[in-house]
């Protein structure tokens, strides 16, 4: 009896928290469906303004433009961090030396110094390398990521080593090793570490923020602050906006969920 | 012989290694540098004088960045705390064998962590507008009488703040937390409620003492986060105040968006800006340090 009542308050709770935490998203979909005072009057039912909203972002704000911006810095970002990081991963867990392992812990310590610090200096950098305005100069400093090279270092911990050994006898180079056995039998470790990749520079918001200057490169969180943060907003256009730019991230969430969660978990195992 | 081989083999380390090297000494470890030069230097526009330790002086006299320390403390304070606690509670509950519906709690709970920090803050601006939802809800539900200003008060904006970067953060901590969760076995609890202990005991006898190492770690992620906060305080102050307060009354100025408007939207001084940064590090460094301390006399 008691045992039963302990469960159903379980539930309950749970089912409160997963309420809250479903809500916002909820919403957000709701509010794109909606006028401007609809949303900001705090309406729960759908609306029939989605193609309104919709039309008039692509019509009006170049929509287009915007996303395909933000696309192609993401694409960059993810490729090059990749191959950048999953290297550097392999080359500290798989030929260890002193010299190295002072390396290794330096480059984790730098995780943590906020960007904001660094916001100056690499602004300089930027203009001093003409890419001032330019997507390059918001890709460039993010391919460099101590998470990732954390993260594949924790991975390739748990590869074979006598795989690689039986390819040193059968006398493949060691680069080959890495692109042509290590990397494609590690599909799950990529697919988790590009996920976490893409996050982080389709949301980036101060990055794009320092370096993009004028409206034809902006990337999408630079447009959303854009368009929300003005004295009225248009709280319709704002949700459509935003729905936009989760759907990616949910859908990439939902149809690849385990290596999601696995890139998480595989980041503390010990 | 194999010694030699060993060691030439081993050079390849170097060549794996040498692109990120390339790629964070110039954009992390040159910056670094760069911003520690620049801060004994004050900086208006192309005039450069160098100060000493000038700026490091002038930091302690300024209110503002006084103001955003104290202001990210508060949140550091109250807000971590109540996340973790939450995060613990809901990975614990999640981690019993015998819950049905696990997945679609863990994936319901874990979603917040997939939005972009700008995204919820607007959807959270929106929400806790004066005539918005909350308010509605809430007088709706006869708990309050007059509509709270949420984001107009010094006070409600950051509880508003707390309150949105919990719902963001608390799914992420908890998947790290039921993680750490599968190295215990389910035999312990299972013999703990033999010996008749209930749920409460088994999560403070038992989760909270054998996960000590990632509470840890994830206090000290979100002590470093925490102090880099900027998407959401600029978001949530963004059009509604007027002239440079961030918030009513600079209560969501943080150290981040300090920076940001000293370097970028004021007149900008880079050497001022790269002196509070170096004060931010030092003081993450401090925290971080303090915590593994308090962390290891428990022990």
């Amino acid at each position: 009896m008691k045992r039963k009542i302990t469960y159903t308050f379980i539930y309950i709770i749970l089912t409160i928290a997963a309420f809250i935490s479903v809500f916002p998203f909820y919403w957000m979909i709701v509010g794109s469906t909606n006028k401007s005072v609809d949303v900001n009057k705090g309406k729960l039912t759908f609306g029939t303004h989605f193609l309104t909203n919709f039309k008039n972002l692509v019509n009006n704000y170049n929509l287009g433009e915007v996303l395909w911006n933000s696309i192609q810095v993401s694409f960059f970002v993810v490729v090059f961090s990749l191959i950048v990081s999953s290297m550097a991963g392999y080359g500290f867990e798989m030929y260890k030396s002193k010299g190295r392992n002072y390396v290794y812990g330096a480059v984790l310590l730098t995780m943590m110094i906020p960007f904001a610090a660094l916001m100056v200096p690499v602004f300089k950098l930027m203009s001093f390398f003409n890419l001032i305005d330019s997507l390059w100069g918001v890709i460039l400093p993010m391919i460099p990521s101590v998470f990732l090279i954390f993260f594949f270092r924790q991975n390739f911990q748990q590869y074979p080593k006598e795989i690689i050994m039986a390819a040193r006898v059968d006398g493949a180079s060691e680069l080959r090793i890495f692109f042509s056995i290590v990397m494609p039998s590690m599909k799950a470790t990529y697919a988790a570490g590009a996920i976490y990749a893409f996050l982080t520079s389709w949301n980036a918001y101060l990055q794009p923020l320092v370096i993009i200057q004028t409206q034809k490169n902006r990337t999408m969180s630079l447009f959303i602050a854009n368009l929300a943060s003005g004295y009225q907003p248009d709280f319709g256009l704002v949700m459509t906006a935003v729905v936009i730019a989760t759907l990616p991230t949910l859908i990439l969430f939902f149809a690849l969920q385990k290596h999601f969660v696995q890139g998480i978990l595989g980041s503390v195992k010990q | 012989m194999a010694n030699g081989f060993e060691k030439s083999r081993n050079k390849w380390g170097w060549v794996f290694i040498s692109l990120s090297i390339i790629f964070i000494g110039l954009f992390i470890f040159y910056p670094l540098i760069y911003s520690l030069y620049l801060s004994f230097f004050s900086t208006k526009g192309a005039m450069k004088n160098f100060v000493g330790f000038g700026n490091y002086k002038r930091l302690f006299q300024d209110n503002y960045f006084i103001l955003s320390v104290k202001n990210i403390l508060v949140i550091l304070v109250i807000q971590v705390p109540i996340m973790l606690f939450l995060a613990l509670i809901f990975a614990f509950l999640l981690n019993d064998p015998k819950l049905k519906f696990k997945g679609v709690f863990r994936t319901a709970l874990f979603l917040p962590a997939v939005s972009s920090l700008i995204a919820y803050s607007v959807v959270f601006k929106m929400m806790f507008s004066s005539e918005g939802l909350i308010n509605n809800m809430l007088m709706k539900m006869h708990i309050i009488k007059e509509p709270i200003r949420w984001l107009l008060d010094p006070f409600w904006s950051k509880v508003t703040l707390i309150i949105a970067m919990t719902w963001r953060w608390t799914g992420y901590n908890m998947m790290l937390y039921l993680a750490g969760l599968q190295n215990i076995p389910q035999e312990i609890y299972e013999a703990a409620e033999i010996d008749g202990a209930g749920k409460v005991a088994q999560f403070f006898k038992i989760t909270i003492p054998l996960l000590k190492p990632i509470i840890l770690f994830t206090t000290i992620l979100s002590t470093i986060g925490t102090l880099q906060l900027f998407d959401e305080p600029m978001m949530l102050a963004a059009g509604v105040t007027t002239g440079s307060s961030v918030g009513p009354g600079n209560s969501l100025l943080t150290p981040s968006v300090y920076i940001y408007n000293v370097s970028f939207k004021y007149v900008p001084n880079f050497g001022y800006a790269s002196a509070i940064s170096y004060m931010i590090v030092i003081i993450s460094v401090i925290l971080s340090l303090i915590q593994f301390k308090v962390a290891g006399e428990e022990k």
